[in-house]
């Protein structure tokens, strides 16, 4: 108990008569890599946005990083790192000025921003792009960059949204390496994917399926249960059970 | 407090990186002020009047001389005979003709009456209607200063106007005023609306959100530099308007600048608003363009006075805030009066400023849950 930094209790979200969110249950422990897998509009980014505290609880409870959501989404929000789906550094502001401004939003001293955008920089091999314009960067490095600055306050958790969609192959490679380096340092790592193969790489997964988390443990256990040779097995079909009903 | 400051700054990094927003800054409201100032003008300056002149005697060259002598017009030849009008008037050059009677002179002397045709050219009415104006005045005061000679004394009453706060009428008193309005909504409403959608379009919204920031101070941080640059481009066109166009001031300074800091203020709540419904820039451009920018100049008496609207667009213009502050610049300006008159006016826009900062960040709010 003592261990789990994300405790999600019957959770539910509606828009109107649509329930996006349909009484979900689960928790993820702290240093691990969660996956949450779903087709679009089956509430994967309903869900990350309310436990990131963008969007307010319908039903059911959520605790991150040991505070209710609901009810102290500033705390919440002071200890998670957050990267949506979309690429979210200016285009018009240097590398250095994005990883000040924000290391400033999230509160760090100046020292601490300049050793560990200094520290970053040289991690991602980025020195010679420092004062580059972001926007003349490649997508990839834009990600990877994008991932290091959601790191910068160093959260307990970070929260990754389809961090990988439309980065070629190689890179989508590295930025998993990435993702293994942090959880190591005992960061948990939560990240919603389109890409079955990526959920091979989870602890955990997820697999939402119209609002509901039909499965839920290591993509080993489930293949065992699903009798299939893979996630995508897995996946396709809950998928295909669903439309039966 | 460090962080808000960091907000700030970057804010005016992307101003400053991008020159279509230097451009609508400071470049819009250089190129108003010079356009409104120079090239778009109401009021006469050497406007060309021939005249036809059958008898000239000594009467008529005197009046011709007169008519000459004002700065407004300029005296451009004679004509043959009445034939010619149409021909001087489709050449374009003219804008009057001044017909005399025959033996203009000896009438005047002899019967008391002689007769002048003022013929127009009404293509542009107001035009017409003004030289003509000044005209009559010309021959009403050679009238009455008897120069006429031998006139019988008969008794006339003559009207004499004098055109208060800006005796010379020119248009270009009036159209600051406007200005400074329509730069301070374009500026505030037009800018703050393209930069909030900016960031929701980019997904940097979204990460701001997630952020320990609060929604406060996004949106101030997001406004507060764009408020100074509105007010900056107030004193720059003010300053402009002193010097190259010598616009009188009569009223208080410090209350001209609190009452431009208000409509900012409304502006901005506007462009709030606006951002709080339009997700993409486009549309918020066109909501701030068509929805502010285009009453502001029609409606708000910036160009059309309010009184001369037909009722259904008098009642609008009640509701375009740019009307009660171009009554109060003016106001200042022109007759320098003081809050108690302005009052009023003032406490619409507060009002006002009130209730759309009141909806828009009760919107703002809602979008976040």
């Amino acid at each position: 108990m003592d261990d789990k930094v994300i405790i999600v209790d019957d959770l539910l979200r509606t828009f109107g008569s649509f329930t996006a969110v349909d009484h979900i249950t689960f928790d993820v422990k702290k240093g691990e890599i969660f996956g949450f897998l779903g087709a679009n509009g089956a509430g994967k980014t309903t869900t990350m946005k309310m436990l990131t505290g963008l969007l307010s609880l319908s039903g059911g409870k959520a605790t991150v990083a040991g505070f209710d959501v609901q009810h102290n989404p500033e705390k919440v929000k002071k200890r998670i790192g957050y990267m949506s789906q979309k690429f979210a550094l200016y285009d018009d502001l240097s590398v250095w000025e994005n990883i000040r401004f924000y290391g400033g939003v999230y509160g760090l001293q100046n020292s601490e921003i300049k050793e560990r955008g200094e520290a970053m920089l040289e991690k991602l091999n980025f020195g010679d792009v420092r004062d580059q314009m972001i926007g003349s960067l490649p997508l990839g490095w834009k990600q990877k960059l994008a991932f290091s600055v959601a790191l910068l306050h160093q959260p307990g958790i970070v929260f990754l949204d389809e961090p990988t969609g439309g980065v070629d192959p190689v890179t989508r490679r590295q930025f998993w390496e990435m993702i293994y380096e942090v959880a190591e340092t005992g960061t948990t790592v939560f990240v919603t994917t389109h890409y079955m193969d990526e959920a091979e790489y989870c602890d955990r997964i997820g697999i939402m399926v119209a609002g509901k988390l039909p499965a839920l443990d290591t993509p080993a256990k489930l293949k065992q249960q699903f009798d299939a040779d893979s996630v995508d097995g897995v996946f396709v079909q809950l998928a295909r059970g669903k439309q039966k009903e | 407090m460090r962080s808000f400051r960091g907000f700030v700054i970057k804010e005016f990094y992307h101003i400053i990186r991008d020159y279509r927003s230097l451009l609508i800054l400071f470049g819009m409201p250089a190129v108003q002020l010079i356009l409104f100032g120079y090239a778009i003008r109401n009021e006469l300056t050497q406007a060309k009047f021939a005249v036809v002149d059958p008898s000239h005697d000594v009467v008529t060259t005197e009046l011709v001389n007169k008519m000459s002598s004002s700065h407004y017009l300029q005296f451009d030849g004679y004509l043959k005979s009445e034939n010619d009008i149409h021909e001087a008037f489709k050449a374009g050059e003219i804008k009057e003709v001044v017909v005399f009677d025959r033996q203009f002179a000896h009438k005047l002397t002899h019967d008391g009456v002689a007769d002048i045709q003022l013929i127009a050219d009404a293509t542009d009415p107001n035009m017409g209607r003004m030289i003509t104006g000044q005209i009559m005045g010309i021959i009403q005061q050679f009238q009455i200063s008897g120069t006429a000679g031998g006139t019988p004394g008969r008794i006339q009453i003559t009207p004499k106007e004098r055109m208060l706060y800006n005796p010379d009428l020119r248009s270009v008193n009036l159209f600051v005023p406007g200005l400074i309005a329509v730069i301070l909504m374009l500026i505030s409403a037009l800018m703050t609306s393209i930069t909030i959608t900016r960031e929701k379009e980019t997904g940097t919204m979204e990460i701001l959100l997630a952020s320990p920031l609060r929604p406060m101070q996004i949106i101030i941080g997001k406004v507060l530099p764009y408020f100074f640059l509105a007010f900056l481009d107030v004193v720059i066109v003010l300053g402009l308007a002193l010097v190259i166009f010598h616009i009188p001031f009569r009223g208080s300074v410090a209350l001209f600048l609190g009452e431009s800091g208000l409509f900012a203020l409304t502006a901005l709540s506007l462009g709030l608003l606006i951002s709080s419904v339009a997700d993409s820039q486009q549309t918020a451009m066109m909501m701030a363009l068509g929805g502010l920018l285009l009453p502001t100049i029609l409606l708000s008496g910036f160009i059309f006075p309010v009184s001369s609207m037909p009722w259904p667009l008098q009642w609008l213009s009640a509701i375009i805030p740019a009307r009660w502050f171009l009554v109060i610049v003016r106001g200042i300006m022109l007759k320098g009066v003081g809050l108690a008159i302005i009052w009023k006016e003032t406490a619409i826009l507060a009002g006002m400023t009130l209730v759309f900062l009141f909806v828009s960040i009760r919107k703002f709010k809602v979008r976040l849950d």
